[in-house]
Formats: structure tokens, sequence, C-alpha cells
């Protein structure tokens, strides 16, 4: 006698579902970071010649380069779950090792602008543009951070021989967190770098 | 099998190498004067840069309509929040 087909206990379904629940709380992301864009937003429309005098203030070779480290480490990731799908869980690791070292170098040229600011005077009270980039930085930061983390678990996860081709969901959906936080800064970098 | 792999390995450095063209395009952009065209222009490329990110490194390429339907009901959700608080501070 066979049980209707439920989907419950059945890997594929699990993994459709894993990966919905996590689209679920990037749903929430885009909500928490989209308060700061909207706030953005208003602000942008209520004193152009502010942002505009502001965002000059900021490092943008800096902010490029890191836009780039960011992009780098993306890649990496995909690289990292497309490996662990063939089984190669010694490459998997190899990638997320390279992509939490680019988030450490992300982290770093972040700390060395913020520096830079602070010297100059810049500081989250300054005026509403910089509040608005220290919180929307900030936030992101707290975001690579965490990334970090979750990516270093997943590697050591794996190094314990618990990720193969038939079950790597924790892989995959660490991936798609590092993916968004990424997205996250593609929008910061014009935003605030590059139009003010 | 390892053909497959192949080609996916391949999309993703093409991707990448897209991202990066745009940013660099992106960057030097800012550097001309285009007046209110320049925040239109580096909206688009930031859009184009996160479709590449979300369709191919996201998979959504591949995934099924529930998980576009999640991924973008909260867009359109925000473009809601951001278009309504507009509305509210401009008329006030």
């Amino acid at each position: 006698m066979s049980a209707p087909p439920s989907g419950h206990g059945d890997p594929r379904v699990a993994f459709e579902t894993a990966k919905l629940g996590l689209w679920t709380f990037l749903a929430t992301e885009v909500l928490l970071f989209g308060a700061l864009f909207t706030a953005y937003t208003v602000f942008r429309v209520k004193y152009p010649a502010l942002f505009q005098s502001e965002h000059l203030k900021l490092n943008r070779v800096l902010g490029t380069l890191n836009t780039v480290v960011l992009i780098t480490s993306s890649l990496t990731v995909a690289l990292g779950v497309e490996a662990i799908r063939r089984g190669k869980a010694r490459l998997l690791e190899k990638y997320y090792g390279v992509t939490v070292l680019l988030g450490a170098v992300f982290l770093c040229v972040k700390y060395i602008e913020w520096t830079e600011e602070f010297h100059h005077g810049l500081y989250p009270g300054t005026n509403i543009f910089f509040s608005l980039y220290f919180m929307m930085t900030g936030l992101h930061g707290i975001h690579v951070l965490l990334g970090m983390g979750v990516l270093s678990y997943v590697i050591v996860l794996s190094r314990r021989g618990r990720l193969s081709e038939a079950w790597y969901t924790p892989a995959e959906l660490s991936g798609l967190y590092w993916h968004f936080v990424d997205l996250v800064w593609i929008y910061l970098l014009p935003l605030l770098y590059l139009i003010g | 099998m390892s053909r497959e792999s192949t080609a996916a390995r391949r999309t993703y450095f093409i991707v990448y190498a897209a991202l990066i063209v745009l940013t660099v395009v992106t960057v030097l952009v800012s550097y001309v004067n285009l007046g209110l065209l320049n925040v239109v222009v580096a909206l688009l490329i930031a859009s184009v840069k996160a479709s590449l990110v979300a369709l191919f490194f996201m998979h959504l390429k591949s995934e099924d309509r529930l998980v576009w339907g999640f991924a973008l009901v909260p867009i359109a959700f925000l473009a809601l929040i951001i278009l309504g608080t507009l509305v509210d501070t401009m008329l006030r």
C-alpha cells in the first residue's frame, strides 16, 4: 500500500521548500533595507544640493574597488555551489574560503573609508546625507560580517563530510544570502558614491 | 554532466565579466555631467547588474513561478512604499 504523494520526506521537495524559505527571508531583508532606501529617496528629493555637495566627499575609488571585491566574491560563491553539485567538497571549501577572505577585504576597505571620513570630521550626525551613508553602509557591513560567519559554518560542515551532490542545501542557501548582500551593494554604490 | 557543468562555469565567468564592465561604465559615466540623466543611467545600470546576479548567480532563471513570485512581490511592495511616502512628503 502506498501513501498518497504528499511530498513530505522527498529530498527534492525539501530542497525546493528550503530555497523558498530563504527567498521569504530575503523578502523581509528587502523591506529592512527598503526603509533606508525610502528615507534616502525622500531626503534626496528634498535636499538635492546637499546630497550633490556631500557625496563628493566620499572616496569613489575605494567604493568602486569594494564593488569589484564583492562582485568577485559572488562569483566564487557561485562556483562553490557549482562544485558541490558535482560532489567536489574540497573545491567548495576552497571557493567559500576565498569568499570569506574577500568579505574580510571588503570590511577592511570599509574601515579605511570610515576612518578617513572621521578624520575629516564627517560623522553620522554631520548631516542627513552622512546619517544615511553610515546607516546604509553600516547595516550592509553587518550583513557582510554575518555572511562571513554563515559561509565559514558551511565550510566546517563540508569538512566534516556532511555535504555531497545529494545534499548541499546549506551551501545553496548561504550562497543565495551572499548574492543578496552583493545585490544591496550594487545599489549602494551609485546612490551614495556616484549620484548622491 | 561534466559538459553541463563546464557550460555553467562559462556562464558564471561571462556574467562576472559583464558585471565588472558595467561597474567601470557606471563609474566613468558618473564623472560626466548629464544633469538628471546621471541618476537615470546609474539606476538603470544598477538594475541590469542586479538582474544578472539574480538570474544567473541566484539561479532565478531556472526557478519556477512560485520562487519568481517570492522574489518580485517584495520589490513591488518596496516600490509602493517609496512611491507612497514620496507622494505624502512632497504634497505635505
